[in-house]
């Protein structure tokens, strides 16, 4: 199996499987975590295009001959901002459910009746 | 039942496009580094000082793009607080922490709270840095959350350190503008590297952003666990 297949494979299936789960769930918590699926699989596809065959981390130490080359740095900062916004983005959720079930009294969306219209 | 084949079925067919798209258009580990990747790669150590180019990247080749995250997940945090401000406490049976749990937190926590900082000060030098190593304290402090029934941080001291640790940040960013012409620019000397002493303002920043996202998150779990 080449790296391709499994790394694009499994970061589109993370998604895939994100999207399924928020679109067809019926509880809030179960769609925030499609959600996160989701925005786990995109990172992995971020970091899967940094990929340099051969290459390892960029972190460099006392005996540079063990470095030939390594892989992209940018792609692994990039990702380091986009779990801390994931992190954000699940808390504000979470607050938001907890705020829901205490006001209605049910995590359900099918038994949100004000939700409809 | 129907509307999750037909769900499936869309689902799938996107994931299909995507990954023909993705697998045709950016064949794997093929790509060779440049543009500003193999700047970072070849010149970052002499140009920065840290043997970890993540590091320079993130807290200065892009530390704008970092103060930028550092200001979401202070408003995700304060966001909660507001969000969770009203919300009535619950009288709900919780059940006695074990004593094997009890006693092991209590001498776990400070282990923790060394090893995440451990993580921060050599982010220039190991991977992590600020970001994780507040993740590891917040862990810490979740791990007391659970195990201990009297543990209480006092929520002022977390929103001093938080308000400080971001302050100082700036003043660090304004420092490089007033020295160096550049917002967050490298003023300090770069040192030798691989030693914990090097790498101009990266530990400064890295410990101040541990210190920051360390608070940031125990505020969370703590308004999660009150609510």
């Amino acid at each position: 199996m080449n790296g391709g297949l499994l790394f694009y494979g499994s970061s589109v299936f993370l998604m895939v499987m994100g999207i399924f789960i928020a679109i067809t769930g019926k509880h809030l918590i179960k769609i925030l975590l499609g959600i996160d699926l989701f925005d786990v699989g995109l990172n992995l596809l971020i970091i899967s295009f940094g990929y340099v065959n051969g290459g390892t981390a960029p972190i460099f130490s006392k005996y540079p001959h063990i470095f030939k080359n390594v892989v992209d740095p940018v792609p692994q900062a990039l990702v380091l901002t986009a779990i801390v916004i994931g992190v954000a983005e699940m808390a504000m959720g979470l607050a938001i459910v907890m705020k829901i079930k205490e006001k209605f009294g049910t995590c359900n969306i099918a038994k949100l009746k004000e939700l409809k219209w | 039942m129907i509307r999750k084949i037909i769900a499936f079925l869309v689902v799938f067919y996107f994931g299909y496009i995507l990954y023909s798209f993705i697998a045709v258009n950016f064949p794997f580990g093929e790509r060779p580094l440049k543009g500003v990747a193999a700047h970072y790669v070849d010149k970052g150590i002499e140009e920065e000082g840290a043997t970890n180019i993540v590091t320079s990247i993130v807290t200065l080749y892009r530390g704008f793009d970092t103060l930028g995250e550092v200001t979401v997940l202070f408003l995700a945090a304060t966001g909660l607080g507001l969000l969770l401000a009203g919300m009535k406490e619950e009288e709900k049976e919780k059940p006695e922490p074990t004593l094997i749990m009890e006693t092991t937190t209590r001498y776990l926590f400070p282990l923790v709270l060394l090893f995440g900082t451990y993580i921060f000060i050599h982010g220039h030098l190991t991977p992590g840095g600020g970001f994780p190593a507040g993740v590891v304290i917040a862990t810490g402090y979740f791990m007391m959350f659970i195990a201990q029934k009297q543990f209480k941080p006092s929520e002022y001291l977390l929103s001093a350190t938080e308000s400080f640790a971001g302050t100082l940040y700036v003043i660090m960013g304004l420092l490089g503008l007033a020295l160096a012409f550049s917002f967050l620019a490298n003023v300090m000397p770069l040192g030798v590297p691989n030693t914990v002493f090097s790498a101009g303002i990266i530990p400064v920043i890295y410990i101040i952003i541990g210190f920051k996202v360390g608070s940031e998150m125990t505020g969370i779990l703590a308004h999660l666990k009150e609510a």
